[in-house]
This record gives structure tokens, C-alpha cells and sequence, in this order.
């Protein structure tokens, strides 16, 4: 064994039946560590749900759009302030609620969907994505929909969602009996449906009510916490006339019609915040909370300009639910990390890639516009 | 007592080997993970930022303290070895956490430490440049690895099989020697 000995630099007098055992565990050390790191790595995990497989997953289904989000691909910019009246100080220690207080505010209005050119149409759920900029460099970001609850209540079921809910190539519309299987294994996205479908649409973004769809933490000054949903709910009347019903043309008449009322009038909405009680379910966004629950008006969000997207504007921002600023905090919803996790994959992507022009301009005639 | 890294070097290099160890291992799980996602971030963030400040407190000792010199019977080829990895694991320990506060500056994140403590942009906005250093943030953390394994293999050749008290001369215990 000199030989061996020679080679390591191992002293002299060390037995090769020692130096091979000294030999294997360095090998087993360094070899478990390596497999420590594969395992945190997934790769010993291959059917695993990740955020790039949900992500690949988008993309299967709505086809390749390079530079737009996988999800709510078509979209207008928008921005103005919030105003705090007060109330939300007793509820959050966030610096947006004190009384008085004028943030401001940057966001998008899109449409659900990875399809960047599609026509609008009045069931498409539509959204709304805020960011608000505190003066201590802390920011809320957070995502909408005008849906009272979410359609599932896990992230797996988000993926078996996507997959049942795939147009068929032959008929444009999902096949009933993929759809009616996902509904038997997953009754509380059943009875999440029944609760959508029955929602009143209006006539567009401005008149439209957006919900947190997760539940959070309100953290207050006095170090009490609370579950918390809330909602923006519009100041201007709804009504149920849709453009897109009227019969126009225009493949874009929601987000035109929102744009010429926001440059006609700033837009307003109130941010109701629905305190939840101890009994009331976090973690299943499928679940309305009963209505009896308070709900306090903590401010008001004008929105005063619409832009199309473009360089710098909300297209390169990742409307992160989870980027919360003290005083706001996750709840225990498995939906909330899962979708900063598959935001975060789906900004990377698309910030990697070159961007082609929104569809929508927030002019009625796109084609002149552009 | 120049045969043994001084006491700042030992209790930095230990602490800081616990936190590149804890670092990569989150940092691999918190890609692949939906439901710890946030948790996992949520630590990544400060955790990077306090490797980067004892980074560069442990190069400012090192400076004055030169660390003590490879035993005389040591190959040349390991000696450069030896010198490399060390260029690299320094290299690496300031700039994986530049480039992540980069790629996230670049992103137009927030970059929030713990509760209301942000850390300011180092890079303008720019998502071309942000998906760029997220890759170059993966290839970086790769290279650690290897570094690190590469690293630990040769530290237990010096303890277990040369016992030539190169792994003395960083062990948080003192040799019987």
C-alpha cells in the first residue's frame, strides 16, 4: 500500500486498511453532501410540482407569447394615489394607512388568460394589480380579480385546473368531461364555481369590485394580528351594459372604454378591508367568509392615467402578492407562496425576452394608434 | 502561534461555512418549491446580505492577519489548487450576493431585509439585465457548490489522511500535536 500512501501523501506508518477507511468516509462525506443538495435540488424528486413546471404548463396551454406574462397576458397600465382616511391605522401598522396619508399608486388592468391578443368579452375574469410606494422604500403589491373567491384551493389543483380547463383544438371550448372529472375530485372548486358563475358582471373595469381572493394578516402597531380579505370596491354605479355586448367591434372595448373614462374623470374605487374571526378558513381561498363579517372603508384609490404598455411601465413589474410592507403579512393560504414562486418564474422568462407591443393601446383604434 | 489562522479567521470561517452550506441548500430548494417559497426567500435575502458583510470583514482580517503557510512537502499541483479554490470561494462569497441584489435592484424589487428594513437599488431597472444576473445568479451558485464540495474533500485529505495540520491550523479545537 506504499503506493496509495505515496499518492495521498498519507504518513508512512498509516495501514492501507486504514487509509482506505479513512479514504471512504471522506468519499461518503463529501459524496451525502452532494446528495443533500440534488435532494433540496428536486432532482431526486422528478414528478414533483414546481413553479417552472406551472409555468410550462401556462405555456402549453395558451401557446408560445414571448415577453408577455404566462397569465393575464393582456393588459393596460394605470396610475394615481391612495388616499387613507384613518381607519386601517387601528388595523395595520403599514405606513399607507395612517390618517391622511396619499400614496402613490401604479398598477394594471388586465384580463385572465395567457393570451396577450385576445377579444375581450364580458366573463373573461378581469383583474387588477396595485403597487403602492411608501416613502420608506417599502411596497404593497397586490393582484385581483373580480371574482368573490378563487376557483382552487391548492397549488396541485391550480395545475389539474389548467390541464381540464384546455380548449379542445376541435371545438375552442374545454372538454365537459375533463372538466366534470376535475369537479368530482375537487368539490370545493365545484362549489367555487357555482359562487362565480352566480356573480353579477357589470359593464366593465371601472364599475367592476376587485377581491384579495387569499386572506392575509393585518399586523397592528399594538402587536395585535388579524386575519384579514379585502376588497376595492367602485365608487362609480354598476352597470350591467358590457360594450363588448353592445355589439361593437372593437376587440378591445373593455380596456378602451375604461381608458377613455379615466382620462374623462379619475376613477375611484374604496379599499374595504373584511376583518375575519378566528373560525373564519385562511387557507382556502375556494371559501367565502360569511357576510355578517365588518368590513371597514379604509381609504380611497383614484386612478388618473391610463398608458399602454411599455418600457418602465407596469409591464416589467412582478405584481408579487407576497411583497407586503410591515404591517401586512402572509396568511397560512398554500396559494399565496405558490403564486409569488410561479410569478417569479414567469417575470424571469419574460424579462428575458424580446417584447412585442401590447395589444391594447387605450385608443379605440389600435391600428391608427400604432 | 503562527501555525493556526487567528481566532477572528477560525469563528468566521465556521460561522460562515454553517451559512453558505444553509444558503445553497435553500437556495436549491427554494427554486423548485411552491409552498415554502416565500419562507425560503424570505431568509435567502438577509442570510446573503450578512454573507457579504462578513465576506468582506474576513478579507480585511486576512490582510492583516496572513493566514499560516502550506506544510513544505506539500505538491505543487495542490498548492495551486490550494490557491485557486481560495481566489474562487472569496470571489464567489462576494459575488453571488452583489448579483442578487443586482438581479433584484434590476427586477425593480423591493429589497426587504427583515420587517421594515430595505436595502436600496444597486442597479437601474432593467428586466433584460434582471433575467440575465437571475441566470448568472444559478451558474454562480453551481460553481459554489462544486467550489464547496471540492473544498470539504480536500479539507478531510488534511485531517484524516496527510494530517500534515493544515486542517489543525483552521479547526475550531486545538491539536493534540
Amino acid at each position: 500500500m506504499t503506493l496509495l500512501n505515496d499518492l495521498t501523501g498519507a504518513p508512512p506508518g498509516m495501514t492501507g486498511r486504514s487509509l482506505l477507511l479513512r479514504l471512504s468516509t471522506l468519499g461518503a462525506v463529501v459524496a451525502g453532501t452532494a446528495g443533500g443538495f440534488a435532494y433540496a435540488g428536486g432532482w431526486l424528486s422528478p414528478g414533483l410540482l414546481t413553479p417552472a413546471r406551472i409555468v410550462d404548463r401556462f405555456e402549453a396551454v395558451n401557446g408560445p407569447h414571448p415577453g408577455f406574462r404566462r397569465n393575464h397576458a393582456k393588459g393596460l397600465c394605470v396610475a394615481g394615489r391612495f388616499a387613507a382616511n384613518g381607519a386601517g391605522a387601528r388595523l395595520s401598522k403599514a405606513a399607507l394607512f395612517a390618517p391622511g396619508q396619499v400614496t402613490p399608486v401604479l398598477g394594471r388592468v388586465a384580463l385572465a388568460g395567457g393570451q396577450p391578443y385576445a377579444a375581450d368579452a364580458e366573463t373573461t375574469v378581469r383583474s387588477l394589480a396595485l403597487l403602492f410606494r411608501q416613502s420608506d422604500g417599502e411596497e404593497w403589491r397586490t393582484g385581483m380579480n373580480n371574482i368573490p373567491v378563487f376557483p382552487v384551493r391548492t397549488p396541485e389543483a391550480f395545475a389539474a385546473q389548467l390541464l381540464a380547463a384546455k380548449p379542445d383544438p376541435a371545438t375552442g371550448k374545454p372538454d365537459p368531461a375533463r372538466m366534470a372529472a376535475f369537479f368530482a375530485d375537487h368539490p370545493e372548486s365545484a362549489r367555487a364555481a357555482a359562487l362565480i358563475k352566480a356573480r353579477i358582471v357589470t359593464g366593465g373595469f371601472a364599475d367592476s369590485t376587485f377581491w384579495s381572493l387569499n386572506a392575509f394578516r393585518f399586523v397592528a402597531a399594538n402587536g395585535s394580528v388579524r386575519p384579514v380579505r379585502w376588497a376595492f370596491v367602485p365608487e362609480r354605479m354598476a352597470t350591467a351594459e358590457t360594450p363588448a355586448r353592445a355589439g361593437q367591434a372593437d376587440r378591445n372595448a373593455l380596456f378602451d372604454t375604461f381608458a377613455a373614462q379615466v382620462r374623462q374623470n379619475p376613477q375611484r374605487w374604496h379599499l374595504v378591508v373584511t376583518l375575519g374571526r378566528v373560525e373564519d378558513p385562511t387557507a382556502d381561498a375556494t371559501q367565502p367568509w360569511p357576510p355578517d363579517r365588518e368590513g371597514v372603508d379604509v381609504g380611497t384609490l383614484s386612478l388618473t392615467e391610463v398608458t399602454p404598455e411599455a418600457p418602465h411601465t407596469c409591464r416589467d413589474i412582478n405584481f408579487d402578492p407576497l411583497v407586503l410592507p410591515d404591517g401586512i403579512a402572509p396568511s397560512d393560504d398554500p396559494l399565496l407562496s405558490a403564486r409569488s414562486a410561479a410569478y417569479a418564474q414567469s417575470f424571469t422568462r419574460r424579462a428575458g425576452e424580446a417584447k412585442a407591443p401590447s395589444a391594447v393601446t387605450g385608443a379605440p383604434n389600435p391600428g391608427a394608434a400604432l | 502561534m503562527t501555525d493556526r489562522f487567528n481566532l477572528p479567521a477560525r469563528l468566521l470561517h465556521w460561522t460562515m461555512a454553517t451559512m453558505i452550506l444553509a444558503m445553497l441548500l435553500i437556495g436549491a430548494a427554494m427554486v423548485t418549491s411552491l409552498a415554502d417559497y416565500h419562507a425560503l426567500v424570505a431568509l435567502h435575502r438577509p442570510l446573503g446580505a450578512l454573507i457579504l458583510l462578513l465576506a468582506v470583514l474576513r478579507l480585511a482580517n486576512r490582510w492583516r492577519h496572513p493566514p499560516p503557510p502550506l506544510p513544505a512537502d506539500l505538491p505543487a499541483w495542490q498548492r495551486i489548487a490550494a490557491h485557486g479554490s481560495h481566489v474562487a470561494l472569496y470571489g464567489l462569497m462576494l459575488a453571488l450576493p452583489l448579483v442578487g441584489w443586482g438581479m433584484l435592484s434590476a427586477a425593480r424589487y423591493p429589497i426587504v431585509l427583515a420587517g421594515p428594513v430595505v436595502l436600496p437599488p444597486i442597479l437601474p431597472q432593467s428586466p433584460m439585465l434582471a433575467a440575465s444576473l437571475r441566470h448568472v445568479h444559478t451558474g454562480l451558485a453551481y460553481a459554489l457548490v462544486a467550489v464547496f464540495l471540492a473544498h470539504l474533500g480536500a479539507a478531510l485529505m488534511h485531517a484524516l489522511i496527510r494530517q500534515d495540520g493544515v486542517f489543525a491550523s483552521m479547526a475550531p479545537w486545538r491539536s493534540r500535536r
